[in-house]
């Protein structure tokens, strides 16, 4: 028999150090607090408050010693924790001016929160044991992608500014610096550079950050393509996308979107 | 006023509905299915989608008609997904455990509040509603008349389609509390036997 059946896919087994445990695995305190007290095989009508919330607090130091954020919600447990813990150590007469509310075992409401949120965890389970539209079962309209957010844009992050400028950086780091300023006629405008993205972006899914600047490269001609990206990004007719860390960034057409779905709509209210 | 087409006869009604069933990109609830039928008694449609029913429901089809979202659709068979998945080309997409328990709250609290979500989960939700709501799993049913007025969430069509549901009455029964907790009383109990065992035959200590 194996107690922990639930979280065997989600935790170190038992011979390594309990502080291995995948922190960030727990959806929050109630998560974590589930955990304990069935690792700890107690009855959750009766948790011993006093070692249950040493042990959560043991987690809350494993995580800061691994520099996790502890978000807020699991220092609210910790100090309901603690506050339940030095009312169980009251003498009940205390009280006695109280509501009866105050009669209630001080652990009462978290155990009702417990079994509560367990109740959903189970439902959560069952819900994922659905036979499932775009995992199982395929219709017509195949839905899936785009109620997953699993669009090839969307499945990758959008790029941070400083990763934007940091390709920009280097960009400009491979054109020499001009020695001596020159006065001339403003050969390029920013909505020139617009109109010339737009052109290239046309009909495609997306194109590569360098493949924009493809003319011989100015210092100016750098700069105002920059500009124009930041203004077509501020227009939301271009995303900005980046599969990994310091990897290529990619420029995605947003109107095709915005088209299709027009689209769509026609076709669907004509008769 | 304009005479009632005469309707055709059983076998051509199950044809239409065949065709439509096959045509449509929703499911076709048995209202909408009269509105397009005109011609046709409601009990004659009904009657007719259920024989279809059956007749896909036989062996050696790839495709069935599913009752989901209040109305039916054709589905493929879920023993053929690898298969599709192949042609499709799309990852089997999966919804993350915070997601799945933020939606399982809503489903079956609704109307609840963003307020109310936080408070079962014990985590901020505000990330997770933005999420399920992109991906039409939820929508947002108006404001709750309390102070505040904070905004009430429910499901979607999208949702029981998405589920494979007929409607929210289909979900899953949630497990009764006590249920559960002897699931923790039973982790006690597994121990006491053990330890009874090593004692022999004093079963009563």
């Amino acid at each position: 028999m194996q107690p922990n059946t639930l979280h065997d896919n989600l935790f170190t087994d038992n011979y390594r150090s309990a502080y291995t445990i995948r922190i960030e695995s727990f959806e929050g305190p109630l998560d974590l607090l589930l955990y304990l007290i069935k690792k700890n095989e107690v009855d959750i009508y009766n948790i011993p408050i006093a070692s249950v919330t040493r042990q959560y607090l043991e987690y809350l130091d494993v995580m800061k010693e691994l520099n996790l954020d502890i978000a807020g919600e699991f220092l609210v447990m910790a100090s309901t924790l603690i506050q339940i813990k030095s009312r169980m150590l009251l003498p009940l007469v205390a009280q006695e001016d109280d509501a009866d509310a105050e009669e209630e075992d001080p652990r009462a409401e978290l155990v009702r929160r417990l079994l509560e949120y367990q109740r959903y965890k189970d439902a959560a389970d069952s819900l994922a044991g659905c036979e499932m539209l775009g995992r199982e079962l395929f219709a017509r309209k195949f839905v899936s992608p785009e109620i997953a957010g699993l669009k090839p844009d969307d499945a990758l992050p959008e790029v941070e500014l400083f990763d934007l400028i940091q390709a920009f950086r280097s960009l400009l780091a491979t054109v020499p610096e001009d020695t001596f300023h020159e006065v001339g006629a403003e050969g390029l405008t920013i909505a020139d550079r617009i109109n010339e993205i737009l052109d290239l972006l046309q009909g495609k899914e997306s194109v590569v950050f360098e493949r924009l600047f493809t003319a011989p490269l100015t210092r100016e001609y750098i700069i105002v393509t920059f500009l124009a990206i930041l203004e077509l990004c501020k227009l939301k007719m271009v995303k900005l996308l980046q599969a990994s860390t310091f990897g290529a960034i990619w420029i995605v057409p947003m109107l095709l979107e915005s088209d299709a779905s027009e689209e769509e709509a026609v076709a669907r209210s004509a008769p | 006023m304009r005479q009632r087409r005469k309707p055709l006869p059983g076998q051509h009604l199950k044809s239409i509905l065949e065709s439509l069933l096959f045509i449509s990109d929703v499911p076709l609830t048995i209202d909408r299915l009269c509105v397009i039928l005109e011609e046709y008694e409601r009990r004659d449609i009904q009657q007719a989608v259920d024989l279809l029913r059956e007749e896909f429901a036989g062996e050696g089809r790839g495709i069935y008609l599913a009752e989901v979202a209040g109305g039916y659709q054709f589905r493929s068979r879920p023993e053929n997904a690898d298969f599709i998945r192949r042609m499709v080309r799309g990852k089997a997409f999966k919804f993350s455990r915070s997601a799945l328990e933020t939606l399982a709250m809503i489903a079956y609290r609704q109307p609840i509040t963003r307020t109310e979500v936080e408070y079962l989960r014990g985590v901020d939700s505000g990330g997770v509603l933005k999420t399920l709501l992109e991906k039409k799993m939820i929508r947002i049913l108006g404001k709750k008349d309390i102070p505040g007025k904070p905004l009430i969430y429910g499901t979607t069509r999208e949702f029981l389609e998405v589920f494979n549901l007929p409607d929210l009455a289909s979900l899953p029964t949630l497990k009764d509390i006590h249920e559960l907790a002897d699931q923790y009383a039973d982790i006690e109990q597994t121990e006491l036997p053990l330890e009874v065992s090593s004692d022999g035959n004093d079963a009563e200590q």
